[in-house]
């Protein structure tokens, strides 16, 4: 009979220690893992739960950024007043991960480190500069949270590693965020395709920096180039340009949630609306 | 692995119980606890029927190990009335007649209460939204509704 041992480690030295066992599996949430466990996809020999871990819950603000553990619920993020206010699109994101349920439990490095293209919470950091802090045999290292799953299911993190927290860079000034997904229902689904956006004004009011990427429309997200912004205030003829430059680095799957051709027309479509909304975050800064 | 002890607290009182590493906090409320309220319908953090609150947050007990119990705080369905007085949610309920083959009723019950408990006011798109992970195949949800509002307005004093 399957019998996995499941430890919880209470502090970094010991979970990288027991991370590095064969078969070590980190749990923070679990929503994803247990529900593969019983499929069956996933048989760890060593469930390792980091919950214990000093600092991979909770929320600290770090000058103007903020340090976020590792394994925080998207509860808790949804619920720390001055994160939401400055970071409104990664908390949106995440707070999109399923029920009221999920939400008390699921977090943002499971959410990224289970490598679905489909993550609500990986655009929108991705697009705010979010740094993943990672810690391993060798030590810590920081990572951006774009470089951490490298296909659908597979991190580039090694034996013995994982995620302990993500620094937020002090918010820019004149800057806003926003991330959006499509789903074929209003709630409880998985994105046919998700943005998130960055936008940072320069003093006329006119886009200096643009940041956006796109999810579930190729085996990982993807940047999208949104040089057209520069120097614009979102005007039609930027946005038809952004329209173009989302579809163009589309590669989706066809699948029951969207074919490839819808994808990759919604994604379009979900880059200017995604953009509008950090637009007008921005300006009202 | 051999079973892992753990101690807890479960609707205010003191309890323990050994588990399998990989069993789910469901498994153990419903076979070594016996407080089979909690239902199993997916088994996979989609339907709600397996919710319970611990530490103040309304999680599915299928998608948290039992081990995961230790040092927490755990309210079931088995833990809402106060004795023989029905919560004021589990009253309505019938009074609306919110619920028709039950199997959802514990779950959505338990749901209902941490929505009343984070927001004794919500308005029906909150409550709508709170219980989107909480599946019945039965009531088309109108009813169930209808009572955690008048429930929700009971409670207030109204």
């Amino acid at each position: 009979m399957y019998a996995p041992n499941f430890a919880a480690p209470q502090s970094i030295d010991d979970a990288v220690r027991m991370l590095g066992a064969d078969g070590a599996k980190p749990l923070s949430g679990g929503t994803d893992l247990i529900v593969q466990m019983r499929s069956g996809r996933n048989r760890p020999d060593h469930i390792v739960d980091l919950k214990k871990v000093p600092g991979l819950i909770g929320i600290k603000a770090e000058g103007a950024g903020f340090r976020v553990g590792a394994a925080t619920s998207g509860a808790q993020l949804g619920e720390d007043k001055a994160l939401v206010a400055a970071y409104p699109g990664i908390v949106e994101g995440a707070e999109l991960i399923g029920s009221t349920q999920v939400q008390g439990r699921a977090s943002l490095a499971g959410n990224l480190c289970n490598a679905s293209p489909a993550a609500d919470s990986v655009p929108a950091m991705a697009a705010c500069g979010v740094k993943a802090v990672v810690v391993g045999p060798n030590g810590e290292r920081e990572v951006a949270v774009q470089d951490i799953p490298v296909s659908p299911g597979k991190t580039s993190l090694t034996k013995g590693e994982f995620v302990k927290e993500f620094v937020l860079p002090a918010l820019p000034a004149n800057s806003g965020d926003a991330y959006l997904r499509f789903i074929p229902r209003t709630e409880m689904d998985i994105a046919v395709v998700g943005a998130g956006v960055q936008i940072q004004l320069a003093g006329d009011g006119t886009i200096a920096k643009a940041s956006v990427w796109l999810g579930a429309v190729a085996p990982t997200i993807v940047e999208v180039d949104a040089s057209c912004l520069i120097g614009t205030k979102l005007d039609d003829a930027a946005m038809a340009k952004l329209d173009a430059a989302a579809q163009a680095v589309c590669n989706p799957i066809d699948d029951k949630r969207g074919t490839i051709e819808y994808r990759t027309k919604v994604a379009g479509v979900m880059a200017r609306r995604t953009a509008e909304i950090a637009f007008k975050r921005a300006g009202a800064r | 692995m051999a079973k892992i002890h753990v101690t807890t607290k479960i609707n205010g009182e003191d309890a323990e119980f050994l588990c399998e590493p990989q069993q789910t906090m469901l498994d153990v409320l419903r076979d070594e606890l016996s407080l089979t309220g909690s239902k199993e319908g997916c088994g996979s953090g989609d339907c709600g029927a397996c919710s319970i609150i611990v530490d103040g947050r309304l999680v599915c007990s299928c998608l948290m190990f039992g081990a995961e119990a230790s040092g927490t705080e755990i309210t079931t369905i088995e833990g809402i009335a106060n004795g023989d007085t029905l919560h004021p949610l589990q009253q309505k309920f019938l009074e609306h007649a919110a619920l028709q083959c039950g199997f959802c009723t514990p779950g959505v019950l338990v749901a209902s209460k941490a929505l009343l408990d984070a927001n004794p006011s919500p308005t029906e798109e909150q409550a709508r939204y709170w219980l989107a992970g909480n599946l019945c195949r039965c009531t088309g949800y109108d009813k169930i509704i209808e009572a955690v509002m008048d429930a929700a307005a009971e409670m207030r004093g109204e």
